[in-house]
């Protein structure tokens, strides 16, 4: 129990510090998991949309898959995205094997269907209301979706930083395609994972406290926003 | 606003069947032009069905809507649907889905605005507007359209008595300028003061189209009689 406590404060010192190696660690974490948001973010919003308010066969199937997509097995994901890029691979030719860019990609596979299923039900939800007034005045279906994704903008935030919390506490894939390289692909989770293995709790508590610190500070915000939206938008 | 060429509506033994009703059953209706027509009946008549079919939200079942000559349309529903930015850009946002360019998109969007009174709140987000000013700005939007027909499905129905009047001096207003005005309600007497002719629905048919001086007081079909007792029992 005293060793713990003992543990706690080393890392309340690391995290007070500014220690270098927990800070490199925290931004690279931050920068990756942002990029794979808004990257997610431009694959899954309009695809959401167009599966919300378009008629087209294999509609119904594909929002079955899509919703399964959401419970999808992080490390089979790295496992795939590990061999779509190792150098026997068919994109092994880029070289980005345990890269950050490697992570890009994974995290990127893994938020893009969370980021499509839930804007799904929100554009749907959406488009339940605009149907009849939108083509009254003469707006289309695939006119209709920049439209619902606009009007839709402060819930779908909330969606894209749902995507960012996955890619930052997201360890299986990005442990697999990033090989968590000291200094170079070495990320929060991936770290924790290693430091609690080597027995340097001060560092994993650490990095753990600033791991949960960020995605509280995301949901504070998404909520403050959401909260601002209906008061001066309705 | 321009001159525009009368259009005469014909809707032909129109059937509608929602969720296994049928909604419309073989209704005929001839709508002419200079008219200020009201369409009246009994909650679950098959008004605003008659509406939306007219207006082409509903694919009839059988049956058809043809007009006499090219028709420019626009609705007004109960509950208006603003999109989520400010009254001016709700307007902006119809003009340029329909392809009319800048500058005329913002000049006919002002004047719009103006036009029901709204031109002090064109900045303000739609959403937060009232009830009423919410319903004036779809007032807005659908004439900034230019419209030969617009159909208004029960637009006064959530208003209070202040919004209303305000309500049915725009739509009255719009009617001298040569919009065709096809209008539901449930207010007698806001058909009474909007109406050039009735036209009553029972049982998704068209029991009568009669003049609306003559309707209140003897109207032709017995449909429509027994609708009015019940309205109004003093008589």
């Amino acid at each position: 129990m005293l060793e713990i406590f003992a543990s706690l404060g080393l890392a309340l010192g690391l995290i007070g510090g500014a220690d270098p190696t927990l800070l490199g660690i925290v931004v690279l974490s931050i920068e990756l998991s942002l990029v794979a948001a808004v990257a997610g973010a431009a694959i899954g919003l309009p695809l959401g949309a167009l599966i919300a308010v378009g008629r087209f066969p294999g509609r119904r199937s594909l929002i079955v898959l899509l919703n399964a997509l959401l419970g999808l097995p992080s490390v089979v994901v790295g496992l795939v995205v590990y061999l779509l890029l190792s150098r026997a691979g068919p994109l092994g030719t880029l070289g980005i094997l345990f890269t950050p860019a490697a992570i890009v990609v994974a995290q990127t596979l893994l938020v893009a269907p969370i980021v499509a299923a839930l804007a799904r039900q929100t554009a749907e939800d959406a488009w339940k209301d605009y149907e009849e007034q939108l083509t009254s005045l003469g707006v289309s279906r695939l006119r209709a979706v920049p439209t619902i994704l606009w009007d839709a903008r402060f819930s779908l935030l909330t969606v894209v930083l749902a995507g960012f919390g996955r890619a930052a506490s997201e360890v299986g894939a990005v442990m697999i395609v990033g090989g968590n390289i000291d200094g170079v692909t070495r990320v929060m989770t991936t770290a924790i994972a290693l430091e609690t293995s080597k027995g340097d709790l001060p560092l994993a508590l650490a990095l753990g406290l600033v791991l949960i610190a960020v995605v509280l500070a995301v949901n504070a915000g998404a909520y403050a926003i959401r909260e601002w939206s209906a008061r001066h938008h309705g | 606003m321009a001159e525009r060429d009368p259009s005469t509506l014909h809707a032909r033994d129109l059937t509608v069947v929602l969720g296994g009703v049928r909604a419309l059953d073989g209704l005929d209706l001839t709508l002419e032009p200079g008219l200020r027509t009201v369409v009246l009946g009994a909650n679950g008549a098959g008004k605003s069905v008659l509406l939306r079919t007219l207006h082409g939200l509903i694919r009839p079942a059988r049956g058809e809507v043809t007009w006499s000559r090219p028709t420019r349309q626009a609705m007004v529903f109960q509950r208006p649907v603003m999109l989520r930015r400010s009254a001016f850009a709700n307007i902006t946002y119809a003009l340029a889905v329909n392809g009319v360019p800048e500058p005329e998109r913002t000049r006919r969007a002002a004047a719009a605005l103006a036009r029901v009174g709204l031109a002090a709140i064109a900045s303000r987000p739609a959403r937060v507007l009232s009830g009423g000013e919410q319903q004036r700005l779809a007032l807005a939007r659908a004439w900034a359209l230019e419209p030969d027909y617009l159909f208004l499905d029960e637009p006064t129905a959530s208003l209070d008595p202040g919004a209303t009047a305000e309500i049915e001096r725009v739509i009255a207003s719009f009617a001298a300028e040569g919009t065709r005005i096809v209008m539901t309600t449930h207010n007698l007497g806001q058909a009474r003061r909007l109406a050039d002719e009735i036209v009553f629905i029972h049982a998704g048919r068209a029991t009568e189209r009669t003049a609306a001086d003559l309707f209140f007081d003897h109207p032709a079909s017995r449909e429509a009689g027994l609708f009015l007792q019940g309205e109004l029992p003093w008589k």
